[in-house]
Parts: structure tokens; C-alpha cells; sequence
């Protein structure tokens, strides 16, 4: 390729290879009568809405490890350039390791091409990523930021399937929080009752579900900067 | 024609879908309805746009596996853009078909992706192609695909005529599909359609309440 993103350059077509490598190594663990430890999931609430003036990301900051949450202040959104946030649901080191080398992969290109990244392609190359591991990563991400040609959100799903959207929610809140979101939702809202909005989708998360919880983050990206309110709310049960 | 119903073993997001594409006079027409779900019982989105345009007259429609498809129309993308600047012209209906077909075969193990292709191009004209799941490539005057097209080809067979006009073939492929999202229920939605002719292409949206009724109380 020209203009060389990655420091390591897929080859052309696709590669199946962790596909066969992840059957073997299935194959071995029960042989061994072995069980593989289960992944730290965030068991979570997020939800993006793109407003007038740029897009709102929300999320819980509750990460669980089984039954007990192992994590009160997690932070589920992610930097991945200065004009462009991901939020992650899922497993928390996929969402975190994807994330964070997507960053990475963007500012050497930034450095190339003198160029900022676009939130498309952003998400191309998240899509490439996760299809090539067919499955094997768990990361639901939600993908939103502000580049010269616009507004945009994106959800990613551990597949490689992608949508573009004007809100959403994911997680395992994200029954209730879509609820929220399809009520309140208006094209070309104002950026306080898009932070409204998502506050309340996120907080129908942790209210009616049990993985997500604790406080609320936002993260607000407009053309002029970046907002990231870390908490946002505080939940109301916190030790005093 | 193949009959797709692999859709409830698809992981992740299927888009369990009726799809058809059909040649009428001096060009073609290609559509889907709008519903992508996961397990079968939950809509993932009810807006999903399944006719994803590989060249500039040349679209094609997937069903299937969300990821996959999206998978193999990007490569496609990209190969047929590439074609078109060795040869210098808008490659042919044929080739963006066939380049789906070596996608689809190749890895016929690991994709669970079909699609209808169709366009215009200078050599044949208006086409409609047919990729299935296993690779197979069948040139057709109209074809419908996905999980929904089960309960329509009585109808297209009965209904179809060759050489439509516009008007005739748009009201065709919009009953087709209302029947078929009528009694799938992983296909639904909105109806999309793009009209390809020498002129270009031109994307038609039928939103559900516009949608024809057949007894519908």
C-alpha cells in the first residue's frame, strides 16, 4: 500500500488462519480437561446519538467479573484520535486491546499523511480487524466522532458487521436504553438535550439491568474540541 | 434458484431478507427490504440498506450474514475498482459477478454470504446475475434470494413478463416484496430500490406505511 497505516500490512484477500488455530486450540483445552478462564466482561450500557453539532457518546462504568463487579470506574469510551471516541461493550480486554491499536494505527497514519483520520475510516479498519478474527474477539463497539465531511456514528459487532446510525445503544442495558433512545430521538437535536437523551438511555441501563451500573460517563465531540465529562453523574448509591 | 435457509445459523447479524433483482426494458431493477436481526427474534435494525453499490451502474444485494457480506462486497469493491482502471472502462456486469463468484468459492467454508448482482454496461446491456452461498453464477432475467423469497416465487413466476416497462417492473418488484416481508417475519422494514439504466442509477424508497396492502385488516 502507498501510504502504509500499520505497521504490519495484511495481505490482500482474507486470512483464515486463527480460524484453524483457534479450533486447535479448543480441541486441547477439553482434552485436557482444562477450562479456558472466563473473560472479564463490561456487562454494559452505551449509547451514541449524533446531534446538530456534533455526536454525544454515553456509557456505565460498571465492568463485572461474573457476579462481582470488579471495576466501579471503568472507562468504557476510548480515545482514538483527537476528533474520534469508541465506545466498547463486551469483553473488556478485546474492546480495550481493538481500540487501543486502532489508535495507534491512526496517529502513524496522521504522521504519514498529514491528514486527520476520518471517523469512516476508523471504522473500516475496525471492520477489516474483527473480520479477520471471525468472532474470536468480543468487542460491540460504538464508534462516533467529527471529521471535515461531517457528523457520524457507527456500530461495529464482534463479526465485522457495521451500521451507520443516528443513535444507538449496546450492551447488555441496551434493550432499555434503545427504548430511551426511539422515544427522545429527533433529527438534528441540540447538543444539551442530545446529553440529556443519552444520559437517560444510559441510566435505563443501569436501572433495569444488572451488569451495568455505578456512574454515568459522557463524552461530548463537537468541530471545536472534545468535552469528556468523567463522571458525568455520579450514581446515587456511592458510599458517602 | 437456491432456497436460503441457513439464515437461523448465521452468527451475529443476519440479514434474513428477501431480495430480487429483474430486467425490464432498457434497464434494471434491483431491490430488498430493510431488516438486518440477530437469533431470529430481535431486529437489529429496521433500516439496513442491503443494495450496496460495487461501481457505478453496477449494484448488488446481499443476504446472509451481515459481516460476510459486507466482507466480500468491500474486496469486490475494490478489485472491480481496481479492473476498471487497468482496462481503462467501467467494467462489465459479468466480471463485478464473477468477482463475487471467486470470493464466494474460495471460501466457501468460512463465508455465509449469497448475493444478486445487477447493472448496466455497454457491452450486453441491462443484466441480472445470481451468486448462492456455495459460489454457483447464473445469468437470469429476474431473481429473487433470501429467506423471504420462499413465499413469492409462485408469484414472480406467475407475474412476470418479459420486457416491462419501468412503471410495470417498479410496481412488480414492490408487490413482490410487500408479499414476502407480509409473511417473513425476519424481513421487514421499508423497501429500498435502485432503477439502472445507461443513465445511471437512481435509488427509490418506499416507506412502510406506502407499502401495497393485500387483505390486510
Amino acid at each position: 500500500m502507498a501510504l502504509s497505516y500499520t505497521v504490519e500490512s495484511p495481505s490482500p484477500g482474507f486470512n483464515f488462519e486463527n480460524s484453524t488455530r483457534n479450533v486447535v486450540f479448543e480441541a486441547l483445552l477439553n482434552e485436557g480437561k482444562s477450562k479456558a478462564p472466563s473473560p472479564l466482561k463490561t456487562g454494559t450500557t452505551i449509547a451514541g446519538v449524533v446531534c446538530k453539532d456534533g455526536v454525544v457518546l454515553g456509557a456505565d462504568t460498571r465492568a463485572t467479573s461474573s457476579e462481582v463487579v470488579a471495576d466501579k470506574m471503568c472507562a468504557k469510551i476510548h480515545h482514538i484520535a483527537p476528533n474520534i471516541y469508541c465506545c466498547g461493550a463486551g469483553t473488556a480486554a478485546d474492546t480495550k486491546q481493538m481500540t487501543d491499536l486502532l489508535a495507534s494505527n491512526l496517529s502513524i497514519f496522521t504522521m504519514n499523511s498529514g491528514r486527520n483520520p476520518r471517523v469512516v475510516m476508523a471504522m473500516q479498519i475496525l471492520q477489516d480487524m474483527l473480520f479477520r478474527y471471525r468472532g474470536q474477539i468480543g468487542a460491540n463497539l460504538i464508534l462516533g466522532g467529527v471529521d471535515c465531511t461531517g457528523n457520524h456514528l457507527y456500530t461495529v459487532g464482534p463479526y465485522g458487521d457495521m451500521d451507520k446510525v443516528q443513535y444507538l445503544a449496546m450492551g447488555s442495558g441496551d434493550l432499555a436504553a434503545m427504548g430511551i433512545l426511539e422515544d427522545g430521538f429527533k433529527p438534528s437535536m441540540e447538543l444539551e438535550s442530545a446529553k440529556k437523551l443519552v444520559r437517560d438511555a444510559i441510566h435505563s441501563g443501569i436501572m433495569s439491568d444488572l451488569g451495568s451500573g455505578n456512574n454515568i460517563d459522557i463524552c461530548v465531540i463537537t468541530r471545536q474540541g472534545v468535552d469528556y465529562i468523567r463522571p458525568y453523574e455520579e450514581s446515587a448509591y456511592k458510599d458517602k | 434458484m437456491e432456497r436460503h435457509t441457513t439464515d437461523s445459523r448465521v452468527k451475529g447479524v443476519s440479514t434474513g431478507t428477501t431480495i430480487l433483482a429483474v430486467k425490464f426494458r432498457g434497464g434494471v431493477l434491483i431491490g430488498s427490504d430493510s431488516r438486518a436481526s440477530i437469533g431470529g427474534s430481535y431486529v437489529a435494525s429496521r433500516v439496513i440498506n442491503k443494495l450496496i453499490q460495487v461501481h457505478d451502474r453496477i449494484f448488488c444485494c446481499i443476504a446472509g450474514s451481515l459481516a460476510d457480506a459486507q466482507a466480500v462486497t468491500r474486496a469486490a469493491k475494490f478489485q472491480l475498482s481496481f479492473h476498471s482502471v487497468q482496462m481503462d472502462s467501467p467494467p462489465l456486469v459479468k466480471a463485478a459477478a464473477s468477482v463475487l463468484r471467486e470470493l464466494c468459492y474460495s471460501n466457501k467454508e468460512e463465508l455465509q454470504a449469497g448475493f444478486i448482482t445487477a447493472g448496466w454496461d455497454k457491452k450486453k446491456g441491462p443484466q441480472v446475475y445470481t451468486v448462492s452461498l456455495g459460489g454457483m453464477l447464473l445469468s437470469l432475467p429476474f431473481t429473487i434470494g433470501g429467506s423471504g423469497s420462499t413465499y413469492i416465487y409462485g408469484y414472480v413466476d406467475a407475474k412476470y413478463k418479459a420486457d416491462m416497462s419501468r412503471e410495470e417492473c417498479l410496481q412488480f418488484a414492490t408487490n413482490a416484496l410487500a408479499l414476502a416481508m407480509g409473511r417473513d417475519n425476519v424481513s421487514g422494514g421499508i423497501i429500498h430500490l435502485v432503477v439502472i439504466t445507461e443513465e445511471g442509477a437512481e435509488h427509490i424508497v418506499i416507506p412502510g406505511d406506502k407499502l401495497p396492502k393485500f387483505h390486510d385488516q
